[in-house]
């Protein structure tokens, strides 16, 4: 896939008094032509600040930013073929919504009629046809949302940039408001860069995801790599809830691996051909990835410290041995046969999902 | 640093405007103290600080306006910030009638020319004064207000109100739930008073303090009029000059008083404003905690429906003084010195008024240019051009006046004399309030309303021009109706620069006084009164159409 942004060993530091704060540590990431490319993390890890770069609003300290076959590292903003769907969305009070829509082709100099024309293809698009001379203020959350969205789309923009979009709707709205962009993304192939918090926004809108942490990417990859293959425990236990566990390698055969749980039991489990016998590593196991057995009949056993129930799910807490628990979910619940917390469940681990990552 | 300046390059309209700024800064407001500077430390272009020398061997005539200075200021901003904070408090936090009454007396002081004040003590107490008068008659004793009397009592009217507003504002920020949970706690109220309230109100009293210590320590107005045998710095550096042409006198007279200005105005700006506990929102809670206890509120009530009546009494006396015939000779009512003002006055008030017209746009734009750079941009030297832009702020307008004259007096830029060198200290003396106004409006614009404009290709000129002025547009205005009232009532700065062919309304009625024509100067200063009055209403109600306009729009 051809690169339309890359972004090579980009590095901001923030200085204030006499604190020194790297938000951005020698960050590698290529957006494909028409690619939708999401940078996830916690808060503070950099993702906001990284897109921010791109747009212009920051200066780097250190390394590069290339659209398409030019270097704009240091370009500034109003001058660099990016367009921003910002956070707050930053409609301009003062103006309509056809207004707020035009402005990027007024400072293009587009002419009057084809400013006319390609607003009001762009705000069908959207659905806002008939609400052109509305002030934002007169405009439901979902629909401010939209006019940025219609704003930033208009002017044909090289990249466009998404900063946590949805954040200010509320949750279903959110929902539909993804899918809407995922389509309208999709059939325009606009290349995308998106920044959220929202880890199942990020699974369903992206076609590949950077997982930060500190600065420094994590992981790349499609959102199924990011779940069933994390490349770190930081990404296993970000994405999705996670249960590490310390096990040990006892045999590795041709596509067998065999590992020992902490109870001395072993289970046996596909691939893995690196590890070495004898080394400790450490086994992601999914919450929805362990079924519920008697006790003394699963590969591990213990007691329910904590059981919830959600209606879809019924979650557990179940202690294996003194400050080691391990979460479970159950999909579908039934009245009959929830635990109660103080009982011994037996518990047997899906052998198919099992991760390993090599201690560090 | 490296990168400010790679972005600055790289937007031209930003870069262009960044260095005019500088350049206009540096030339009206860092060059002429320079100037003030320089003369007092290199006369004749030699090392040679005589004054300062004498000054700190303890020659009267340079020790002893420098205590006064000081004793004026601390007892003013004293008993100012005591008046203001019980005008506070009672406005705020407690529920007696006439409330819009007090809020609105305690203006009067703010948009009248300040030694109006001086000038109604004199009408009030002086020699001839009608409470002299009557005490004399009555009682046979009496007193001389002339000196440190007239200078505290007046000069506490006259700033008073800016420790009112000032701590109505902290205290209106103060959570009332902070001193709810107090009493809940089992505080009592006064308890709650001294724990709670006062301590959060401490940054705000230091504050409401050092600004009027700084009000004090620059008037002139008042001082000329009433100090007597009591010389304060501003009024022997002005005397000086005019009267005995000893530049290098006047000049370290200026940096004598310059001194503890500075140090003031920093310590209020860089300290005490980071201390405060109080974030401003922008929407103080009206809920404020009601002190309902009457042997609370009606002393206070007492007290400040007295101190409201001086007031009254002090603006009163000058409209009774105008209308009367010969101040302390013949008290028969009469509009000759309406006839008077009209007629041999009325060039000096169509100068004012065309002059202050002319600043007031200038330097209201110049100050939201300023207010925008300073707050919205990064480029090298910001701090500096918001220290600069805001010195003015600080230093006493006699010194600005005496700069202007040492500055611009020979060539390259040779003013003195004409309407501009007024403009331009009508201009850059009361820039630094727009500047204020202007960084407060733009306070709650979201910044992201800039950035969006800049992604989507506009530069710095346009989006100032379509995004940001169209938003501050009411501040702006404001700031343009305060500024224009500023510059017809001012006269410590201008009175250095005024020529027979330009000459002030203000400084009109100050010969006036000086003439012992207390009903003619009296006269004077209800027009000028009046003249403001107009011009706030006007602008308001122009503030209003803005608002309504923008209302549509708006969120």
């Amino acid at each position: 896939m051809l690169a339309e942004l890359v972004l090579r060993e980009l590095t901001k530091v923030f200085r204030a008094r006499r604190e020194a704060v790297v938000a951005v540590d020698h960050l590698n990431l290529a957006v494909g032509k028409g690619e939708l490319v999401t940078l996830l993390g916690p808060s503070g890890c950099g993702k906001t600040t990284t897109l921010r770069l791109v747009g212009g609003f920051e200066d780097p300290d250190g390394g590069a930013i290339y659209l398409g076959d030019q270097e704009i590292t240091h370009v500034p903003p109003q001058r660099r073929n990016t367009a921003t769907v910002f956070q707050s969305y930053g409609l301009f009070p003062h103006m309509t919504v056809f207004e707020n829509v035009a402005f990027g082709l007024k400072t293009r100099r587009v002419p009057r009629r084809e400013i006319r024309d390609r607003v009001r293809v762009t705000l069908g698009l959207v659905g806002l046809a008939g609400l052109e001379h509305r002030p934002p203020s007169k405009l439901s959350g979902g629909q401010q949302q939209r006019v940025a969205l219609a704003r930033a789309l208009v002017v044909s923009p090289q990249v466009l940039l998404f900063d946590e979009p949805l954040s200010n709707l509320d949750a279903k709205l959110r929902v539909e408001t993804r899918e809407h962009i995922k389509r309208i993304q999709k059939e325009l192939r606009i290349t995308s860069l998106y920044v959220t918090h929202d880890q199942a926004e990020a699974m369903a809108i992206s076609d590949r995801i950077a997982v930060l942490n500190q600065g420094r990417v994590q992981q790349i990859g499609t959102p199924y790599e990011i779940y069933a293959k994390p490349a770190n425990a930081f990404v296993a236990d970000f994405i999705g809830r996670a249960n590490l566990l310390h096990v040990k390698v006892k045999a590795v055969r041709d596509e067998q691996t065999e590992l020992e749980l902490p109870n001395g039991k072993t289970i046996s489990v596909s691939g893995f051909p690196d590890l070495v016998v004898g080394e400790t590593v450490t086994a992601v196991i999914r919450p929805e990835a362990v079924d519920l057995a008697p006790p003394e009949s699963g590969d591990l056993m213990g007691k329910v410290i904590f059981a919830h129930y959600t209606g879809s799910l019924g979650t557990y807490r179940v202690e294996l041995w003194e400050g080691t628990s391990i979460n479970i979910e159950v999909l579908n619940p039934q009245e009959e046969g929830f635990l109660e917390p103080g009982l011994l469940v037996g518990l047997r681990l899906h052998r198919r999902t099992i991760h390993i990552l090599r201690e560090q | 640093m490296r990168n400010e300046l790679r972005r600055l390059v790289r937007d031209p309209g930003l870069f262009v405007v960044v260095v005019l700024v500088f350049a206009s800064l540096g030339l009206f407001i860092a060059f002429p103290l320079g100037r003030v500077l320089q003369t007092s430390l290199f006369p004749r272009g030699v090392f040679a600080p005589t004054y300062f020398k004498y000054f700190l061997e303890g020659r009267p005539y340079l020790l002893r306006p420098f205590l006064n200075s000081l004793t004026v200021g601390t007892l003013v901003a004293l008993a100012g910030t005591m008046v203001g904070f019980i005008f506070a408090y009672v406005v705020t936090r407690t529920d007696v009638p006439g409330k819009a009454v007090f809020r609105w007396i305690a203006t009067l002081p703010i948009i009248s020319p300040p030694f109006l004040l001086a000038l109604s003590a004199i009408l009030l107490l002086g020699r001839h004064g009608i409470i002299t008068r009557f005490v004399q008659a009555n009682w046979g004793f009496t007193w001389n207000i002339y000196g440190l009397p007239g200078l505290v009592l007046t000069e506490t009217l006259a700033y008073f109100p800016l420790a009112f507003m000032t701590l109505e504002g902290v205290l209106a920020g103060i959570d009332p739930a902070l001193e709810e949970s107090a009493l809940d706690l089992g505080a009592s109220k006064l308890r709650t008073f001294t724990r709670i309230t006062l301590p959060l109100a401490t940054p705000g009293l230091a504050a409401a303090i050092l600004l009027l210590l700084i009000r004090s320590l620059e008037d002139f107005g008042n001082p000329i009029v009433i100090q007597g045998r009591f010389p304060v710095l501003t009024v022997q550096a002005y005397l000086a000059i005019t009267g005995m042409y000893n530049l290098p006198l006047g000049a370290t007279l200026c940096v004598i008083l310059l001194i503890p200005t500075v140090v003031a105005f920093i310590l209020q700006r860089y300290w005490v404003t980071r201390r405060s506990y109080v974030t401003v929102t922008g929407r103080p809670s009206t809920a404020g905690l009601r002190s309902t206890e009457p042997w609370i509120k009606w002393p206070l009530f007492g007290v400040v429906c007295l101190l409201s009546t001086i007031v009254v009494l002090f603006y009163g006396m000058v409209f009774y003084g105008a209308f009367t015939k010969l101040w302390g000779v013949n008290y028969s009512l009469t509009l000759e010195n309406f006839a008077y003002v009209f007629s041999t006055g009325a060039t000096y008030l169509t100068n004012t008024l065309k002059l202050a017209g002319i600043a007031t746009p200038l330097g209201g734009i110049l100050g939201v240019l300023i207010a925008y750079l300073v707050s919205r941009k990064r480029f090298p030297g910001r701090a500096t051009m918001d220290f600069l832009s805001m010195m003015n702020f600080a230093v006493p307008g006699i010194i600005v006046g005496i700069g202007y004259i040492l500055a611009f007096n020979t060539p390259p830029i040779q003013l003195t004399g004409t309407a501009a060198i007024i403009v331009l200290v009508f201009i850059f003396q009361r820039m630094p309030v727009g500047i204020r106004e202007g960084i407060a409006m733009l306070q709650q614009v979201d910044p992201t309303i800039d950035e969006a404009a800049a992604d989507l290709g506009a530069g710095f000129f346009r989006t100032f021009r379509r995004i940001t002025l169209p938003l501050i547009a009411p501040a702006v205005v404001a700031g343009m109706a305060y500024m224009f009232s500023a510059c017809i009532t001012s006269i410590s700065a201008v009175i250095m620069v005024v020529s027979a062919r330009w000459q002030l309304i203000t400084v009109a009625l100050l010969h006036e006084v000086d003439n012992a024509d207390l009903s003619q100067a009296a006269a004077y200063g209800v027009v000028i009164v009046v003249v403001v009055m107009l011009a706030i209403f006007l602008l308001d109600f122009l503030v209003g159409r803005v608002l309504l306009r923008r209302g549509k729009h708006a969120r």
